[in-house]
């Protein structure tokens, strides 16, 4: 048992959902008492889907129990199909009807359908929301894919895009005008917009693409053990990543050299002009999914040259893959599901700006640190009506405006530090083009032994000329030193020895 | 299904034909009435023994994340819980423990029961006694199930208040409960007319925190401000408290019936009431004047949701001139609502239960003028050309009593009215 107040990831059966409302001409039958039907509402509000999803629930109650809960089941899967009329049914339980093992996938069977039932294993008390995406999609793959003959020119799938997934509705448009360029051609994109049967031509390509590691990388594991696919394993997120990714597209096709049109993109000369300059060294934290926590910290250290203090994902699964890139960055991985541990980290490392999902928003909000969303779960007005991709070139010009956006541009910060006490321009202010923002750092929460040092007038004075983004820090080192040195009250002089000490 | 067989004739004074269906439900559990108790009682923590779906939930059907950490929270089972591995209740526990340390503030817990704990048939009654045994006097610990196997939607509150009333203090004395939580204003201003009437002891069920939980005795009366309170009813009734029957407090008409049935209970004379009511009852009718002529004559179709359906469609009907097409319910408890339905004209149909997909073909062919329905389906049902009103925001809203009756036609007004401004 574990205490939960909010979650990164929902229960398995949403990831499988993810994946039946991506497709056409799939219908999921879910066994699942009176309740689990709010999951609809995650697709119709948050990215405003124009459609019920395809999932029909079979609403058990207590006084069913008892009864009969599998003819309910069969119930529902007939009617299901008759009124639908999928090319494919997925069936699978919820984490009630898994207790009360019903076999969804002996029951669907046994109705003898003329269409293929697809039966799903959700262990909904072991596992989470990417695991049921990944494996929904790959028992999709698993059950429908058979032997094509291959297109005459080069040919690739898009694997990995779903519902609610971080942008991947405009990554797709994005990686389309680059295979295009590429002059490579797109055989299918799945989960998203594809039927069961053009899950069948699948293996038509030559390639796949995983775009998303999270949802598809057992299909693609698959297809290559049984089809011989090959499948690239860069997400092309960022310059430097999206470089690699072509690259790699180019060494399976086996070309030594490809054009891809990067007129478009403004990235790099914005980055490399003279008003980026105040974002050298930029303290910054990373959270969220293991794929995009990965490519943002390539994007912070190489193309913003920002400084990054923390980075760590909520999905255990790829636990390893985050581990290693900390290492190689010097920072310590946080691997947890749990946002007071993520707060608590980023309370203590004071980074001047958060990328992370919805939940370090609010974390950020709380603290008074700017954050630019990169990674889901978002919010509804994370998921714009504009073109907004993460992916390839157009990609990394909105991940630039996006994560310069919460952060105070580079003379207004100047202004702020000469004029520190100034009564209405002064750095509880917040940024000037975002009204609401209001910096509510606590600087009286960041004591470590209270009542035991104390701080001299003219020192506290001086403190509050610190810029607030790392006087949080100051104050606690300072008192860490102070008490370390056996200095039981903190003078001017004191603070800036212990400056000089923690000097990096 | 063949409709016409499960219409069941209903005995009372009115004989109205209900429909009563079953199949999928589109409607929430009981655990989401924690979105709104949570902040209702402000000494209380909502503990829910359950799976990440249920946590999931709660933070879904909330919809905007609430900035303070929330008094609420889900001890998730995990595999070790359920193969035994580990004693649930031991875990339980020691999550209790850690909460209750890092919450000092917390005076009332409630364990509440879900569908997976209800399954495994964990004895939360038990984990309660045995909690409030280690923790009361400075936390009482209660319990109730929110699970979806046994309530929908606003029967979480019901089951929330029905497991109060064993620990209301027993007093002799006599006195007036109302019962349902309401927003805090919407909940002075109807303690502030009845208190102008003439009585004294007033108190609300349930109270802000522990120390204003009403007292009980025979010699009390009681009105529901809401009416999906059939438990809450029935323990009550038990304590030996009495019911006053009124129709429920929406619009001009529903709360000066409402406010009348109080009144005749207590033997208040006629004059007395025009004093009180009769600045309020103007207001209201004003504000209503006003919004009517978008309403009168617009046909409204409902989905089930929170059981206030009943009540509104009444409104809507008598003081807003609208044509009722179907009046669903998730439940109807006729002893409750009966006032209410008595005074619908023109029986629309009223149904109960649900099997959505049949109720959704019977919502495209009438073509209504607004649909009443929760948010999995209303972008669908928009995207459809239809136009729809949140059901759920008529939980989260204002609505009750004479100064909010404009609020709550406008409810209904706006999703029209956008129609008519868009020209795209």
């Amino acid at each position: 048992m574990k205490l939960s107040i909010w979650t990164y990831e929902g229960p398995p059966h949403v990831g499988a959902m993810r994946v039946a409302t991506a497709m056409e001409k799939l219908h999921f039958v879910l066994h699942a008492p009176q309740g689990d039907t709010y999951a609809d509402l995650l697709f119709t509000m948050i990215e405003r889907g124009n459609k019920r999803p395809p999932v029909t629930y079979t609403t058990f109650q207590a006084r069913d129990l008892g009864a009969d809960t599998a003819d309910l089941f069969k119930k529902a899967c007939k009617e299901a199909v008759e009124r639908f009329k999928p090319e494919a049914l997925l069936v699978g339980a919820s984490c009630t009807a898994e207790l009360i093992q019903d076999d969804p996938g002996g029951l669907a069977d046994a109705l003898n359908l003329e269409i293929p039932v697809i039966p799903l294993e959700l262990p909904s008390y072991q596992r989470k929301e990417n695991f049921g995406t990944d494996e929904t999609f790959y028992q999709i793959v698993k059950a429908l894919a058979c032997p094509q003959e291959k297109t005459e020119k080069f040919s690739v799938n898009i694997l990995g895009p779903t519902a609610l997934g971080f942008r991947h509705r405009d990554d797709v448009r994005e990686l389309k005008t680059i295979l295009d360029d590429l002059n490579i051609d797109l055989n299918i994109v799945a989960p998203l917009g594809a039927a069961p049967s053009s899950i069948k031509s699948l293996t038509k390509a030559h390639a796949n693409i995983m775009l998303y590691p999270e949802s598809s990388e057992l299909a693609c594991r698959w297809l290559k053990e049984n089809f011989g696919m090959s499948y690239t394993e860069h997400t092309p997120i960022g310059i430097n990543s999206t470089k690699d990714f072509i690259e790699e597209l180019n060494q399976i096709r086996g070309v030594n050299d490809s054009f891809s049109d990067t007129s478009r993109l403004n990235f790099d000369w914005w980055s490399k002009s003279v008003d980026s300059n105040y974002f050298t060294g930029k303290r910054v934290f990373i959270f969220g999914d293991a794929t995009h926590v990965a490519t943002a910290s390539r994007i912070a250290k190489e193309e913003m040259a920002f400084s990054i203090v923390g980075i760590g994902c909520y999905n255990r699964e790829y636990a390893r893959k985050i581990r290693s890139l900390a290492k190689v960055l010097s920072v310590d991985a946080l691997i947890s599901d749990d946002y007071l541990e993520v707060e608590k980290r980023i309370a203590d490392l004071q980074p001047e700006l958060i990328l992370g999902s919805q939940m370090e928003r609010h974390i950020g909000k709380r603290l008074g640190i700017p954050c630019a969303v990169i990674s889901a779960p978002f919010h509804v007005q994370d998921h714009p009506a504009r073109f907004s991709p993460q992916v390839g070139w157009e990609g990394a010009n909105v991940i630039f405006d996006t994560w310069v956006h919460p952060l105070v541009m580079g003379l207004e910060e100047h202004l702020l530090g000469m004029f520190r006490e100034d009564f209405e321009f002064n750095d509880t202010a917040g940024p000037s083009h975002l009204s609401n923002s209001k910096s509510k750092l606590n600087q009286e929460k960041d004591t470590i032994a209270d009542n035991e040092i104390t701080w001299a007038p003219e020192a506290t004075k001086e403190l509050k000329k610190i810029p607030f983004f790392v006087r949080g820090k100051a104050k606690r080192n300072t008192e860490k030193f102070a008490f370390e040195n056996g200095h039981s009250a903190i003078t001017k002089d004191l603070l800036y020895e212990a400056k000089a000490h923690y000097a990096r | 299904m063949n409709e016409h067989s499960n219409i069941e004739k209903l005995a009372g004074c009115s004989e109205i034909p209900v429909l009563k269906e079953r199949g999928q439900r589109e409607v929430f559990c009981g655990l989401t009435g924690i979105i709104w108790l949570h902040r209702k009682i402000q000494d209380a923590f909502f503990l829910v023994v359950g799976s990440r779906t249920c946590a999931h939930l709660l933070q879904s059907a909330a919809g905007v994340m609430i900035f303070a950490e929330p008094r609420f929270g889900t001890a998730i089972l995990e595999e070790k819980d359920l193969a035994g591995m580990a004693d649930a209740h031991e875990e339980l526990d020691r999550e209790v423990a850690n909460l209750l340390e890092r919450r000092p503030d917390i005076k009332q817990l409630f364990l509440v029961g879900s569908c997976p704990s209800e399954v495994i048939k964990l004895d939360l009654a038990n984990a309660a006694e045995r909690l409030s045994k280690i923790y009361f006097p400075k936390v009482k610990v209660l319990n109730f199930s929110g699970s979806g196997i046994e309530t929908t939607f606003t029967q979480g509150e019901d089951a929330c208040l029905a497991s109060l009333v064993p620990t209301l203090k027993e007093k002799d004395e006599e006195n007036l409960i109302l019962v349902g939580s309401l927003p805090d204003i919407v909940e002075d201003q109807l303690v502030e007319l009845i208190k102008e009437l003439g009585i004294k002891e007033i108190s609300v069920l349930p109270g802000r925190d522990r120390g204003t939980m009403p007292s009980i005795s025979k010699k009390s009366k009681f009105i529901l401000v809401q009416p999906f309170l059939t438990d809450t009813t029935e323990a009550l009734e038990k304590k030996g408290a009495t019911r006053i029957n009124a129709p429920f407090p929406f619009g001009e008409e529903g709360t000066t019936l409402w406010l009348r049935s109080i009144k005749e209970s207590y033997g208040i004379s006629d004059d007395k009431f025009e004093v009180v009511t009769s600045a309020p009852r103007k207001r209201a009718k004003l504000g209503l004047e006003k919004l009517r002529k978008h309403l009168q004559g617009k046909s409204i179709f409902f989905f089930p949701d929170s059981q206030l359906e009943i009540p509104l469609a009444r409104f809507l009907s008598r003081e807003c001139g609208m044509k009722l097409i179907e009046v669903g319910s998730p439940y109807i408890n006729r002893s409750i609502v009966d006032k209410d339905l008595e005074l619908i004209e023109d029986m629309p149909i009223i149904s109960e239960g649900q099997d959505v997909d049949l109720q959704l073909d019977r919502c495209r062919e009438s073509n209504p003028d607004i649909t009443v329905c929760g948010l999995g389906l209303a972008n669908p049902l928009e995207a459809e050309g239809l136009t729809t009103k949140w059901a759920i925001e008529l939980v989260f809203t204002p609505i009750h009593g004479y100064e909010q009756a404009q609020d709550l036609a406008e409810l209904f007004v706006r999703p029209l009215k956008r129609k008519e401004a868009l020209s795209i």
